[in-house]
């Protein structure tokens, strides 16, 4: 569908025309994969990649520093020891290097207020992936099935996606965490409320999903497919998914940034993560009447959830254009204009 | 097409069935209903949690239970017989009292941030998307991804405190320091230079103009009081008025277009001569009148449009009219601005207008325009909130679907034509580029009544959203089921809706009959 070399240029000859003079063909000389097409678009993207390494990194900083599933962490305090107050709890972080000894300050009542953070980010971050990784799963799932059967696989499993469309998201999750106050530890908690957040929001993916299969499924090479003998199977995973792999992945993406937002909002209201553990809205919530005195205890939590967003879209806004087909034509738009003053 | 809209109308009911059993499973299975009781010590304890069983029917199980509150919510499907029964809050009030209620206080809360982020949104993606890679559409592009990203409760924290408690304490005193005066300039002059076009001549002049015009537009309104006696006054509105008339006549018909702009200007004088001459009857105004007076306002610019357009009369009646409407809104604003002392200065009011909480301030008893500002003040920073998190969606998919249709070979065709680029880009790409967000406006509408949960929360406002988290706080299944009720259906009837209104805007999209 879309060859991005031309068809007049001699392989050999890619290397040398990469020169000032001739802008144009250099990115679409023969031999890349479709997979090399995208990564290497993605890396121009330099909002991208900046987004990338500074995900990264808060991703590195929420797991190592406070530890993970019983590891113990770098960081000298945890989210729940109660340390003396220390100058009002005022934070004390100075550069990227002077950190002192609470960076972010300290909550009302002596807690570490850089750990709170960090372990609600790793909260936030646990229920995203796993939200991504579930929405992503069942969406492409019921997706596909019901765009490549159509017929009554297609009605049941539209009519289904319409049910829990209309079901309020706030329902489902103050429904888990009554369900994990009587049957499971609050351990479980994050994990099953990811878990359940990921099994309502699937549905705008399987909608994308399927309408991305109605349309692949008519063309010519699955036609040849079916022709050669190949099963459904083979069909469906190696024709129409790799086509269809540009909407997944940019959709899940866009997914995870709505659903850290939605995390953190339904903790804000008590729906979500619950007291003992934190997350970013939870602390929020506990700490806004305090925003005259202790106005430290609003902005961090603040920032890092709008941080982790603002990255996750911009990765989502770097894989869109690295996926997207047409992108050739805007880049042929812009080369043109680069163009100019070295024809003059 | 009329079988297509009863099958999917058949198929939504089924829909509705299923999903409301879900819900209501959830719902009694989200909480005990009696855990308040349960904790309390009042000594007729064992009465009281007899008593809610029996309200709620406790005894029996929640499967069946469904099927009690679906005989009664079947009875508002017979038609004015006024017997709908859609159960009882755990207070004691009908279920369709309170949501007729707050869905009245939502609708007012919602209208506005819709329309408003549907204006502002898709007029800044038309407007990037004709900039690609400029300043301002990396500027844009960045503000819209940041307040995509912006919690809301977050933002609404935000602005409570910066919007309404700073913003008070400044309008106890309202003094503007050099500064601030010198920061807002510069502020303005790096907009304005973003929305001139490349060369850098024209972005240092833009630059110049913007920074010195509101300086000396803030020194002037810092030395006049503006801000403790706001108005904008006949001369104000005539200049205004002028600018507005060349603006919509630039939009609609193109400056050439020497009637449209005539007929415009008319426009500007008569709204001149209807400042003087309503202002005595505005004293007692009502929205009834309001409303007629803008009707009228619309039928006169149609009028002045017919008389004066010769060859083309609907673009000077279009003019003419939307020209007279702007007036017409200058003047009512320079009423309200002009009732602004009476209202700060109001016992109930007590000088800090801006409010943080609720939809109205209890016990305020005025006129049309203190009502209205109270109405405004209390409405102006949820709006914001909503507003800002709403823009993004529609200038990035407004945007996207400009990029697109410029593209188009009927574009290049137009302009080979040699038609001007205002009738391309109105006439020919503008309307198309907004049919794939009727889409998206349909379904947004479908989801407002239910929308705003965190918002309503915050702000403390009695909505929907508000009505719904507090009866899933008690787990109190019924008022859950009137907010489903009215949110699942809004949401499936405008579903159908958004693919009735695609097919009929985009002949090349049928639905399958």
């Amino acid at each position: 569908m879309t060859i991005q070399n031309s068809p007049d240029l001699p392989e050999g000859e890619a290397a040398t025309v990469t020169g000032p003079t001739h802008p144009v063909p250099e990115t679409e000389a023969k031999g890349l994969s479709q997979g090399q097409i995208v990564r290497r678009k993605f890396f121009d993207n330099t909002a991208a990649i900046v987004s990338l390494v500074i995900f990264a990194i808060i991703f590195v900083l929420a797991f190592t520093s406070v530890g993970f599933a019983g590891i113990p962490g770098w960081w000298k305090y945890n989210h729940t020891e109660f340390v003396p107050l220390l100058d009002g709890g005022v934070p004390t972080i100075t550069g990227p290097f002077s950190w002192g000894e609470h960076p972010f300050g300290q909550d009302s009542i002596g807690r570490d207020y850089f750990a709170m953070t960090m372990r609600g980010t790793q909260n936030s971050l646990i229920i995203m992936f796993i939200i991504g990784a579930l929405a992503g799963l069942v969406g492409v799932v019921v997706g596909a099935c019901s765009g490549y059967f159509r017929g009554w696989p297609e009605a049941v499993l539209m009519r289904f996606t319409d049910v829990i469309i209309i079901i309020p998201v706030v329902l489902a999750a103050a429904t888990l965490g009554e369900a994990v106050n009587r049957f499971v530890g609050a351990g479980a908690q994050i994990w099953l409320l990811g878990l359940f957040l990921g099994l309502v929001l699937w549905t705008g993916l399987a909608r994308l999903v399927r309408g991305e299969f109605l349309s692949l499924r008519e063309r010519e090479f699955v036609d040849a497919a079916k022709i050669a003998g190949a099963s459904n199977t083979r069909i469906i995973f190696k024709h129409i998914l790799p086509n269809a792999v540009g909407v997944i992945i940019v959709n899940t993406t866009l997914l995870m940034s709505s659903a850290i937002l939605l995390e953190t909002a339904l903790s804000y209201i008590g729906f979500g993560v619950k007291a003992p553990d934190v997350s970013l809205g939870l602390i929020i919530s506990q700490n806004q009447e305090a925003f005259q005195t202790r106005p430290w205890l609003f902005w961090f939590p603040g920032l890092f959830i709008v941080l982790i967003c603002l990255c996750i879209n911009f990765i989502g806004d770097g894989l869109r254009d690295a996926f997207d087909p047409r992108q050739k034509k805007f880049n042929a738009g812009r080369v043109k204009d680069a163009r100019k003053p070295a024809a003059a | 097409m009329v079988t297509y809209i009863v099958r999917r109308l058949v198929t939504a009911v089924l829909i509705l069935f299923g999903a409301s059993f879900v819900v209501y499973q959830l719902t009694a299975l989200s909480g005990d209903p009696l855990e308040d009781l349960r904790a309390s010590n009042a000594p007729n304890r064992e009465q009281l949690i007899q008593a809610r069983t029996e309200l709620l029917d406790l005894n029996t199980p929640a499967p069946l239970r469904y099927f009690g509150w679906l005989a009664g919510a079947a009875k508002c499907l017979v038609p004015f017989a006024a017997t709908c029964d859609l159960g009882t809050s755990i207070q004691g009030e009908a279920v369709t009292t309170a949501l007729a209620r707050a869905m009245g206080n939502t609708i007012t809360l919602v209208t506005t941030a819709t329309v408003l982020a549907i204006i502002i949104g898709v007029s800044l993606g038309i407007i990037t998307a004709l900039r690609q890679y400029s300043g301002l559409d990396y500027g844009v592009t960045f503000l819209s991804f940041l307040f995509f990203s912006l919690p809301i409760f977050w933002l609404a924290v935000l602005l409570k405190e910066f919007g309404a408690i700073g913003f008070n304490n400044f309008l106890a005193d309202p003094d503007i320091p050099p500064t601030t005066i010198v920061v807002v300039a510069i502020a303005s002059g790096l907009i304005w230079s973003l929305f001139a076009s490349r060369s850098w001549k024209r972005k240092g002049i833009a630059f110049l103009l913007g920074a010195v015009a509101a300086a000396a537009l803030l020194f002037l309104l810092d030395l006049a009081d503006w801000f403790t006696s706001p108005g904008l006054g006949p001369i104000v509105i005539l200049v205004t008025g002028v600018g507005i008339a060349f603006g919509v006549v630039l939009l609609t018909a193109g400056l050439r277009n020497r009637k449209a702009l005539y007929a415009s200007l008319i426009m500007v004088a008569l709204g001149l001569v209807a400042y003087y001459v309503v202002n005595p009857i505005l004293n007692g105004a009502t929205v009834w009148m309001i409303i007629i007076l803008a009707v009228i306002t619309i039928l006169v610019g149609m009028g002045v449009g017919f008389l004066l357009g010769g060859y083309d009369r609907g673009q000077s009646m279009r003019a003419a009219a939307l020209t007279g409407v702007f007036m017409g809104l200058l003047i009512v604003i320079d009423r309200f601005m002009v009732t602004w002392p009476a209202y700060v200065g109001n016992s109930r009011v007590r000088g800090r207008p801006i409010a943080t909480v609720g939809a109205e301030t209890p016990g305020l008893d005025g006129t049309f325009w203190i009502n209205g500002l109270d109405t405004f003040t209390h409405l102006l920073l949820p709006t914001l909130a909503l507003l800002l998190a709403s823009l993004a969606s529609y200038s990035r998919y407004s945007r996207a679907s400009m990029l697109e249709i410029m593209n188009m070979d009927y574009i290049r065709t137009a302009r080979a034509k040699g038609l001007s680029e205002r009738t391309v880009v109105m006439r020919h790409a503008f309307r198309n580029a907004l049919i794939p967000l009727a889409t998206l406006v349909a379904f947004d509408i479908g989801a407002l009544i239910g929308g705003a949960i965190i918002t309503e929360q915050v702000f403390a406002f009695a909505g929907m959203g508000q009505l719904f988290v507090q009866a899933l706080r008690r787990t109190d299944p019924d008022p859950i089921m009137g907010f489903f009720l009215v949110a699942g259906i809004l949401a499936l009837v405008f579903n159908l809706v958004a693919d009735i209104v695609y097919s009929f805007l985009d002949p090349r999209v049928r639905v399958k009959a």
